[in-house]
């Protein structure tokens, strides 16, 4: 192999791709936050917001070396812990540092999209406590299996973009954050609706542009493969958006615009694993197909105990699960110059990638547990019924999203013992318990 | 007559409604108010400014009723708006001098009484 050198080329594609898929995670705070309700909906921002934080920080102190480090089959070593080593010295064709930075993205916006399926309810404090460590615990392993040279990479497991690592893994970990959390309080007692859905439909727009740093990105470097993924990254949701729209037609008669909103984000899932290995006219089956099983299950599991909130497990878990497979189904050598799939003869590899789907959904299902079972023990998961039915925004932040500022009266810092008080006659009504 | 105004929480707004309905009572008007009451206020902080919430978001029910319904109203209310905690609400019932039913031009008790409830006594 040649000595590895770095490309400008792909170094420079490589630093947009990291500031794409960094967007991606606000831009995932605007759809959650878009179908919430508005008195949750700061909350629901600030679980994405403060991944960007959080695991932006465990990654590069901890995550990156566990993941990508070499180490066992299963986990990195700890060389490259606290950034170690990681200079500029080229990984392929870019600098390692960039590499780190770039992987860093995926992480923050895996851990976000698990806070889907506990929004409204989930104490704010043991979030963080929880993306924080399970980045370590269970984003780090599974992507060191995939991409780190683990057993999964030696078994010739396909995830181009993140089909196992990203949206399976976090779909498994949403859906026993959901059970172990337990539903809202209001869940299938009231009518809950999303309060603002232009920002749901801003969040998709700004997650597909995102997208494709993610997806043609992956190829980690500027080329005819990443051009490849670019595409599919184009024409895969276009697939899933018209049947979509059909299906909502025939259902109901009325196309709504929540679910172009999910169709959309479907798509990308589904063809992130599968972006670099098949072709454009494969990309737009893929995406056509991944709609069906989304979208009855969407269906499905509004009628059932289990709130999911926003459905990550049928949006990112099936949409998942359905490209990894059709990953192995639709894998072109002619298109990927390395592997064929079961269409052209290499049948084995749709059993390759059903292994990795499950090596991902069992690991991650089971630590997500043991993880929320432990931070339990110290930290109560759940906001308490009041709050709850305040709204986590001011319960949990101190804020509101659409504050008028009527009745807001200012607290001044008192710089002397004797400052008068800000309002003195509704501070005296107040302490009469207000009451006229 | 008696006009029967709620004051509650938000939150509690739609199992007031449901409680309205089983007890036959629908005439509903709804609207969205801010008010002060004896809660403890909410303090917030954007930036460096931290303020008092003094102004509680509240819903607002106002339900003309003829007398022997007050009783069934109120006791809906009272059953589906309770939390127990401070900021409940309150409901004041009021004399009510005329009602007229803008589209036939009845009035009072007839103006209250719902339109299904006279077409099933012609029936």
């Amino acid at each position: 192999m040649d000595q590895p050198t770095l490309v400008p080329a792909d170094t420079a594609w490589m630093l947009a791709s990291t500031a794409l898929v960094l967007l991606m995670t606000p831009a995932l705070a605007f759809f959650y936050g878009g179908l919430v309700r508005s008195k949750n909906a700061l909350n629901t921002m600030m679980m994405s917001v403060a991944a960007l934080g959080f695991v932006g920080v465990a990654w590069a102190l901890l995550g990156y070396s566990l993941a990508f480090a070499e180490g066992s089959a299963f986990l990195g070593g700890l060389q490259n812990a606290l950034l170690r080593g990681v200079g500029l010295a080229p990984q392929g064709t870019i600098p390692q540092l960039l590499f780190m930075a770039y992987q860093g993205t995926f992480a923050i916006i895996t851990a976000a999209l698990v806070s889907g399926a506990i929004v409204e309810r989930m104490r704010f404090s043991a979030y963080l406590v929880f993306i924080t460590l399970w980045s370590l615990v269970v984003y780090a392993p599974i992507a060191h299996w995939v991409w780190g040279g683990g057993f999964l990479a030696k078994m010739g497991a396909l995830d181009f973009a993140g089909g196992t690592v990203v949206h399976i893994n976090a779909a498994t970990a949403a859906f026993v954050a959901a059970v172990v959390i337990g539903q809202r309080k209001d869940y299938a007692r009231q009518a809950i609706l999303p309060h603002n859905v232009p920002f749901t439909l801003l969040g998709a727009g700004l997650l597909w542009f995102g997208w494709f740093g993610f997806n043609a990105g992956s190829a980690l470097a500027a080329n005819g493969l990443a051009a490849l993924a670019f595409v599919n990254t184009m024409i895969a949701p276009a697939g899933t958006l018209v049947v979509w729209t059909v299906l909502d037609l025939v259902r109901s008669g009325k196309a709504t615009a929540v679910g172009a909103a999910t169709g959309i984000v479907v798509g990308l899932v589904a063809i992130t694993p599968a972006a670099g290995f098949i072709g454009p006219r494969a990309a737009l089956v893929l995406g056509m197909v991944a709609a069906f099983p989304s979208y009855y299950a969407l269906v499905y599991r509004a009628r059932t105990r289990l709130d999911d909130s926003l459905d990550v497990v049928a949006a990112h878990g099936l949409g998942g699960t359905v490209g990894a497979l059709l990953t192995g189904v639709f894998a072109s050598k002619a298109w990927n110059g390395t592997v064929d799939g079961l269409l052209r003869g290499n049948g084995g590899q749709l059993g390759i990638q059903a292994v990795g789907v499950l090596a991902s959904i069992v690991y991650s299902g089971v630590a997500t547990y043991v993880l929320f079972k432990v931070i339990g023990l110290v930290i109560p998961l759940k906001v308490d019924r009041r709050d709850e039915g305040l709204g986590l925004d001011v319960s949990q932040h101190g804020e509101e999203a659409y504050a008028d500022g009527e009745g807001a009266i200012l607290i001044l810092q008192r710089t002397e013992a004797d400052a008068p008080a800000a309002v003195p006659a509704l501070a005296a009504a107040a302490a009469e318990g207000g009451r006229s | 007559m008696k006009l029967v105004v709620a004051i509650v929480r938000p939150e509690r707004a739609n199992e007031i409604l449901e409680a309205l309905f089983r007890a036959d009572v629908q005439g509903v008007t709804l609207s969205r108010v801010q008010g002060h009451g004896g809660e403890t206020e909410k303090v917030e902080t954007y930036r460096g400014t931290t303020v008092k919430m003094e102004l509680e978001e509240k819903v607002r029910f106002d339900i003309g009723v003829s007398d022997h319904f007050v009783e069934p109203t109120v006791k809906a209310i009272l059953g589906a708006a309770r939390t127990g905690d401070v900021g409940d609400g309150k409901i004041f019932v009021l004399p009510v001098e005329k009602i007229y039913r803008i589209r036939t031009g009845e009035e009072d008790r007839a103006a209250v009484t719902p339109v299904q409830v006279v077409a099933a006594g012609k029936a």
